[in-house]
């Protein structure tokens, strides 16, 4: 009657895995896109304050970050335990802030110059007298729009 | 000569896949999803120092709200010591005088055509916020969250108000004028040391 392969060879098929390599390409790709590289090793430990109305900050290349905190573990044997600002990959005094912020500046494109906007990243335990020092240069620089970083609060 | 047809081997490419994977997972470690938020704020331009500073400038007292926090985070606002818990509640009853209360802020005709002609609009108020040195930044950034949610709450309610949507959903126009109807003053002051 019929002819039915009974003969053949039994047990599965190969899964054809040629395609994995691509798929994982793929999320690879999407991975690079959404997220940044982190620009800056951090000198100084930055736990975020807490708050609820929170806006996201909009514009990646228009930001320039000033950190603040104490110096991390590894670096308080050297640097002590004073709060300090951190400014690209180098600690810094309050008096640096102005020149960094006009260099920064420079490096923009001149027409997204005034919508500079700085993001502060100061550790929740901070005194705030550093913070307000750190406020004043930023008003000597003209960098009028600042952003202070902080948790959503649950 | 008979020649056989050569068969080109394939490539074994079942690691493709592993070296993949191990890219994959170096740039999710090295990489940070874009999640910075934070409260945004404007500053004052800097003090010319060619102009005398004008200290007659005179703010009546019954627009302006005091918010002072002192080194051990303690907060004053106006003349009593005050939880940070009550402050969102007496700042929306400063900014909106709801009663037309004469020691809170007085009104202003303003002709905002959207919420229907005019308005009467607190345009003077100031919530004007002081730090001591030695106050936590954690105990700051409460006290400029709560006056960001009072007024967020306040325009809410003009919002819903108004045009039936919350604040978030109104388009631009209707923001626009919710928000000439509650401005948000807050200023920083210039800072004062104490105790010197």
């Amino acid at each position: 009657m019929g002819k039915f392969n009974k003969g053949g060879k039994k047990g599965m098929p190969e899964l054809n895995t040629s395609s994995l390599p691509d798929l994982i390409f793929t999320m690879l790709f999407f991975f690079m896109i959404v997220t940044t590289m982190r620009e800056v090793t951090m000198k100084v430990q930055f736990r975020a304050p807490q708050a609820t109305e929170l806006e996201k900050l909009e514009k990646k290349s228009l930001v320039t970050f000033i950190y603040m905190g104490k110096p991390t573990q590894e670096l308080q044997a050297k640097m002590g335990q004073e709060t300090r600002i951190q400014l690209n990959d180098r600690f810094a005094d309050v008096s640096e802030v102005q020149d960094y912020i006009y260099q920064e500046r420079e490096n923009m494109k001149e027409e997204d110059q005034p919508f500079m906007q700085v993001s502060l990243k100061v550790d929740k335990d901070t005194k705030m007298g550093i913070v307000t020092d750190v406020k004043q240069a930023l008003r000597q620089a003209y960098a009028l729009n600042i952003n202070y970083s902080a948790a959503q609060r649950n | 000569m008979a020649r056989k047809k050569r068969s080109m081997p394939g490539i074994n490419a079942t690691s493709t896949a592993d070296i993949a994977f191990m890219l994959l997972i170096f740039f999710l470690t090295t990489t940070s999803m874009n999640t910075d938020r934070g409260l945004a704020r404007r500053l004052p331009p800097p003090p010319d120092p060619n102009v005398k500073q004008q200290d007659n400038i005179i703010v009546k007292e019954r627009n302006v709200l005091q918010v002072r926090i002192n080194k051990d985070n303690q907060l004053m606002v106006g003349s009593e010591y005050m939880d940070i818990s009550q402050l969102r509640a007496k700042a929306k009853e400063f900014i909106a005088n709801p009663n037309d209360d004469v020691n809170l802020p007085e009104k202003h005709t303003v002709n905002i055509p959207l919420l229907g002609g005019d308005c009467m609009v607190t345009k003077n108020h100031v919530i004007s916020v002081t730090n001591d040195v030695g106050t936590s930044y954690q105990a700051y950034i409460d006290v400029q969250n709560e006056l960001v949610a009072a007024y967020n709450e306040l325009r809410n309610e003009k919002a819903q108000a108004s045009f039936g949507k919350p604040y978030a959903e109104c388009s631009e126009d209707e923001q626009k004028a919710v928000r000439d109807f509650h401005p948000q003053k807050i200023s920083e002051a210039e800072p004062k040391k104490y105790g010197k």
